[in-house]
């Protein structure tokens, strides 16, 4: 069928960025938000809070056997006590993979996801096709992301139906030993902390 | 409720389909929906529970349609407009028509660093010893209620493994609804693959969900 015309979709003329400009728009002549606020929200977000906080608590825990004990203990307070706190964070526990068992973490019911290490969660995060299939089919999800783990390894998936968020500590890479943390931070990936990938191997 | 927000295990989804360096957001409304979402959070008018609960209530045709922050913001409308924020006047015109309710706090710029840092912690002590500790055998409920709930269908009526007794959190059931926090201990639960999806399950595949105490009862 032919279909040829092109759709130019302009964000200014999006049906949906019309809705969400105009609904600013009232609350701002209400009075009841304030337009810098949700600037500072979006820019909190966009620049501050994201999955680099993760990596170096990963790092650390790599790193410093005494701070990856205190994490298995009290993610919370071991987290917190790398400056990283917050909205979506209250409560975390952190998941530690071992040769024999992989973690992966999914939100089946809405969008539950660890802000205040891992930032905002991606869309693949909260759409229907992962929230579906990872607590059903986890090998087939993580064959979409390149990891096909062997037979044996046991899977276990987290689903996140209450308010305890989990970052996942994949295994430190082979060869890394005596890299300083801000080197290893660097091996750890988004995906390898909700167990959708794996940590980076060093060039 | 048995809405659409409760997806684990079904099918027709289609692959993931990652992206590879994907941005926060895809396009400038998505950042606005963010931060208004947020702002208006901040009221005190409703709770974390009360917004999850006017997400999943969308129809399923426009829930399973929509992205995220489309869902958060057609939820947001119907909390503005229940609490007496915004009207139907005031969306018709796209101007501000209706006179509002007052907030119990408007979040202004200065303040966004403390409060999105101290987060909203839902942890509350609970009187009185857990039900159930660690290695316990455990069924989860078999109900279907037509309010809010964080026990998904593919648990319910199943047994499981206790695994951690964590302290006590907010109640989402009540909550949601204007009834009260109601705490009570949340429990991870480990249910083996075999146990929830019965023939051909992966043998390797264990599944955790954290349920409150009274979503469990002894197996």
């Amino acid at each position: 069928m032919a279909h040829d015309h092109n759709h130019e979709h302009d964000n200014d003329l999006d049906p949906f960025a019309a809705r969400v400009r105009a609904l600013e728009t009232i609350l701002t002549r209400k009075g009841l938000i304030d337009p810098a606020a949700v600037d500072a929200i979006v820019d909190t977000y966009e620049t501050r809070v994201g999955p680099r906080n993760g990596a170096l608590v990963v790092a650390k825990a790599w790193s410093d056997p005494t701070f990856a004990d205190w994490l298995k203990r009290d993610a919370t307070a071991a987290i917190a006590s790398l400056g990283f706190t917050g909205r979506q964070g209250e409560h975390m526990q952190a998941v530690f993979n071992t040769p024999d068992t992989h973690n992966l973490v999914v939100c089946t019911l809405c969008s539950c996801y660890p802000w205040s290490v891992l930032g905002l969660p991606p869309v693949w995060y909260k759409a229907p096709p992962y929230r579906s299939r990872a607590v059903i089919d986890p090998r087939g999800v993580l064959e979409e992301f390149g990891l096909r783990l062997p037979a044996e390894t046991k899977i276990r998936v987290w689903d996140s139906t209450a308010e305890l968020r989990y970052l996942v500590v994949p295994l430190r890479p082979e060869g890394t030993e005596g890299l300083p943390e801000e080197r290893l931070a660097d091996l750890v990936t988004r995906d390898s902390m909700i167990g959708a990938g794996l940590a980076r191997q060093p060039a | 409720m048995n809405g659409p927000q409760d997806l684990g295990g079904q099918m027709g989804f289609g692959p993931v389909a990652p992206e590879m360096d994907e941005p926060y957001f895809h396009a400038e409304w998505e950042k606005r929906a963010l931060g208004v979402t947020l702002a208006t959070g901040g009221f005190g008018a409703w709770n974390i529970d009360e917004s999850r609960h006017a997400r999943e209530s969308l129809h399923p045709a426009i829930y399973y349609a929509a992205t995220y922050y489309e869902i958060w913001i057609r939820a947001l409308e119907i909390l503005l407009k229940r609490h007496g924020f915004l009207s139907d006047a005031d969306l018709a015109a796209g101007e501000a028509v209706d006179a509002a309710a007052t907030p119990k706090c408007v979040l202004r710029a200065e303040d966004v660093a403390a409060t999105l840092a101290k987060g909203g912690p839902c942890d509350r002590p609970v009187a009185g010893a857990p039900l159930f500790k660690a290695g316990d055998r455990v069924r989860a409920r078999n109900f279907n209620p037509t309010g809010h709930t964080r026990l998904p269908r593919y648990a319910r009526g199943k047994c499981g493994t206790v695994e951690r007794v964590h302290e006590g959190f907010v109640f989402p059931d009540t909550n949601a609804h204007g009834k009260g926090e109601n705490p009570q201990r949340v429990y991870t639960v480990v249910f083996s693959g075999g146990e929830i999806w019965g023939e051909g399950a992966d043998p390797t595949l264990t599944v955790s969900i954290d349920a409150w105490e009274s979503y469990l009862e002894a197996a």
